[in-house]
């Protein structure tokens, strides 16, 4: 299973160093980080994606709330969310190729958005699901290159996820992670 | 407003910051704050390594409470400092390094001394700093020593460029609440928390409480204490637990886990309830976590909310200030007897005692252990112990016993080698009536023996009892245990100690048979100045019990009792 994860962090130098350090340090295993800016000019906005098979989210958000930079961390898994992931995907194509391109790109409401003599770049957004079932169908036609960007999330609704009460002090945890570092070390 | 240089904004903070010691080696890169150093009332010890910098303010954080500093220039400086700061950080030890750096203009440019120090220190600091405009410069000072101190505590950098130092700017110390951490754990406890853990308390046959760092740092001794005596369950002590609760008290059952009393890692595996206070499982404590005291339910009162089942599940966490949740808790579990499970830890006790190698009669060589009790009869067990790391460090822990807080120090979780002479110096500077003894192995001593000239050029009275037993014992003890006896590069050479202090003008003496170790601990207390004994001890003894390190808690190594 996966648990998303965003945070609102201080837009200061260092700061996604900190967060990736972090991860790689306790052996977090993470699917995805993206970052961003928001609206209020100083902070960024991380979504990150926990693969919960190896990594207890609770131990994630906890480590990265003690982490001075970051302002705030919330677990949206269980709250009703807009997840978006956009693709850019080279494909293999020649003029006789377009119609067909164009039509299976508004099946999945993606766009071409640039067409050279054998290629085109065809550019999707949306959930993880979506953008592989494209995907699925693209690769048979030759995919040169793709991107993606990996998902942001945003919890529907007025609220503002972080806003919420006791965002600011801890909800006692209810432990879930039974040692991410099973191994016992041994060491002198 | 007043205008000031960087440089002596570092003083002006730290003086309101109550600074009256500083520990540090200066450099190119911190010329300036050096230059401006002399013009404000803090003291600077001039240490001979920059490790020793780091441990020292350790040192002297772990005997006060406060905030110790230490200074160091760019480059090598600042790296030489890092295994202190680790130091710090594995054990929460509030200190504030201050590091100069190359000017703002050449920084990434691999200019002459420089080294992404902010970089370098990122995974073993708390928080730290590239400051690179003057202006915010006392921010990051007071949030330095804010983050150093404040929940969870642990080493904060700020490493200041040379340029920052000389630029000038006007000086005001801002007063304004700093934001970390933001979030806070709350200061009330759920109800039907305290309402589930007292439940679980009553109704325990075979509780074990587990007392660890935690407790001194919250300062929750007495709160310990009151706990234990209401409940009357027995209290087990990891590394850094040992003097928050008293070691002869009734209730107390020594120190757990690897190295730990045979009968204190039995009642914890044969808990029915485990009642964690300040402490974090660390495999030391644990041994193998698949058969971790497996039948107990755990209760984990602590202020770290990442500590919370990182090692072992927990099945009710309590996060808190372990002070004020115990305030809350103890009113609210019964007073209880408990008269079975205490009979029979006392029954394991006994088998212990048994094998008490103070007790053999067989063994007229000098022990390590003689030397610990002995040192600790001498001292009326009042003397505020730093150790180093090894085989002496676990004799301190099982043979001195320690009734009050802060009267051992020593590495627990990094287990630096070198540690206790520096932090020796850095706690005497803390707690200046104290008697300090630096308990040490011949090994660790030479790590930073070169802090013999510190102490001397200080004028402190501190002394130093070397454990010598002509081996890297630890690493031997393993070596015999696990590796077929194939002695690796655990033999050392040492120095003569007695002619080495001697070239420091440091008295020194050697003890070689069990009846001059009292008289020479004497001799040394009476001493106006700092003594150094070499204690040349058995060579190839070993700290029993052992629990290999991923083995079963309780499937511990016994020392042998001899065949009659
Ligand atoms: C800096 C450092 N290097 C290596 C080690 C590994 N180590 C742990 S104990 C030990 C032996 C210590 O020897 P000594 O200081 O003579 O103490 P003894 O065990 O003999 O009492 C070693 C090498 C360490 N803990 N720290
Ligand atoms: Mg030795």
């Amino acid at each position: 299973m996966k648990h998303t994860l965003v945070a609102l962090v201080e837009d200061k130098p260092g700061v996604l160093n900190r967060v990736a350090s972090l991860f790689r340090r306790r052996a977090f295993n993470i699917e995805s980080l993206t970052v961003g800016r928001t609206h209020e000019p100083a902070v960024s906005r991380m979504t990150i994606l926990v693969d919960t098979e190896q990594t207890a989210p609770a131990l994630v958000e906890a480590n990265l709330s003690k982490l001075i930079n970051v302002i705030d961390v919330k677990d949206v898994t269980h709250l009703p969310t807009v997840m978006r992931d956009l693709a850019l995907v080279k494909v293999r194509a020649d003029a006789s190729a377009l119609a067909e391109l164009n039509q299976l790109a508004n099946i999945f409401r993606a766009n071409i958005v640039d067409v050279s003599p054998d290629s085109v770049i065809i550019e999707v957004t949306g959930d993880e699901a979506k953008i592989d079932g494209l995907l699925d169908v693209l690769r048979s036609r030759g995919i040169i290159e793709m991107v993606r960007t990996g998902q942001v999330a945003m919890a529907r609704g007025a609220v503002n996820g972080h806003d919420v009460p006791a965002a600011n002090s801890w909800a006692t945890p209810r432990g879930n992670g039974n040692g991410h570092l099973a191994e016992s070390v041994g060491s002198v | 407003m007043p205008i000031r240089t960087g440089a002596q904004i570092i003083w002006e903070c730290l003086v309101r910051e109550g600074v009256d010691v500083v520990f540090g080696y200066p450099g190119g890169a911190i010329l300036p704050t050096y230059d401006a150093m002399l013009d404000y009332p803090i003291h600077h010890v001039l240490v001979r390594h920059e490790q020793g910098a780091a441990h020292m303010a350790d040192g002297y954080a772990r005997a006060s409470g406060k905030v110790g500093v230490a200074i160091a220039t760019s480059g090598p400086g600042a790296t030489n400092m890092t295994t202190g700061i680790a130091t710090a950080m594995l054990d929460s030890s509030p200190i504030v390094c201050i590091t100069g750096q190359v000017g703002t203009s050449v920084i990434g440019s691999d200019a002459f001394q420089e080294v992404d120090v902010t970089g370098v220190t990122l995974p073993i600091t708390k928080h730290n700093y590239l400051v690179t405009h003057v202006e915010d410069l006392a921010q990051a000072i007071r949030e330095a020593f804010h983050i150093a101190r404040s929940d969870r505590p642990g080493p904060v950098l700020v490493d200041v460029p040379k340029d920052v130092q000389n630029a000038k700017c006007e000086f005001v110390y801002p007063d304004d609440e700093i934001p970390y951490p933001r979030r806070r754990v709350p200061a009330q406890v759920p109800a039907a928390d305290l309402e589930r853990a007292a439940e679980w308390i009553d109704q325990a046959e075979r509780p074990v409480i587990l007392v660890g760092h935690g407790v001194q740092i919250s300062g929750a001794m007495d709160q310990v204490l009151e706990f234990a005596e209401k409940t009357q369950i027995p209290v087990a002590l990891t590394l850094l637990g040992i003097g928050t609760f008293p070691a002869q008290h009734r209730l107390c059952l020594g120190m757990m886990g690897m190295h730990g009393e045979a009968y204190a890692n039995r009642a914890v595996q044969g808990a029915d309830l485990l009642v964690a206070f300040g402490m974090r499982f660390d495999d030391r404590v644990t041994g193998n976590l698949k058969t971790y005291a497996k039948h107990a339910k755990k209760i984990h009162v602590e202020i770290d909310p990442s500590e919370i089942s990182k090692n072992v599940h927990v099945d009710l966490p309590i996060l808190g200030d372990l002070k004020a949740v115990l305030e809350q808790l103890t009113p609210r579990v019964a007073a209880g007897r408990r008269d079975a499970w205490r009979e029979q830890i006392s029954e394991w006790r006994m088998e212990s005692e048994a094998r008490n190698i103070l007790r053999r009669e067989d063994i007229d060589e000098l022990l390590a252990a003689h030397v610990i009790h002995d040192l600790w009869e001498a001292t009326e067990g009042n003397a505020l112990i730093v150790s180093d790391v090894g085989q002496h460090q676990m004799w301190e822990a099982q043979y001195y016993l320690h009734e009050k807080p802060r009267s051992l120090i020593t590495s627990g979780g990094l287990g630096t080698m070198g540690f206790a002479l520096p932090a020796a110096i850095g706690a005497k500077f803390a707690q200046p009536d104290a008697d300090v003894w630096v308990v040490a192995g011949d090994g660790g001593f030479q790590m930073t023996q070169a802090e013999l000239a510190t102490l001397k050029q200080e004028g402190l009275k501190l002394n130093i009892a070397i454990i010598n037993n002509g081996y890297l014992g630890m690493v031997r003890q393993w070596q015999e245990f696990f590796y077929g006896r194939r002695y690796a590069a655990t033999p050392i050479l040492s120095p003569d100690f007695v002619k080495l202090a001697d070239a420091y003008d440091i008295p020194a003496m050697r003890v070689t048979r069990r009846e001059d170790v009292i008289p020479a601990i004497q001799a040394a207390r009476e001493k106006p100045g700092p003594v150094v004994i070499d204690f040349r001890v058995v060579q190839e003894d070993s700290v029993y019990p052992m629990v290999p390190a991923g083995a079963d808690l309780h499937a511990m190594i016994r020392r042998p009792v001899p065949t009659q």
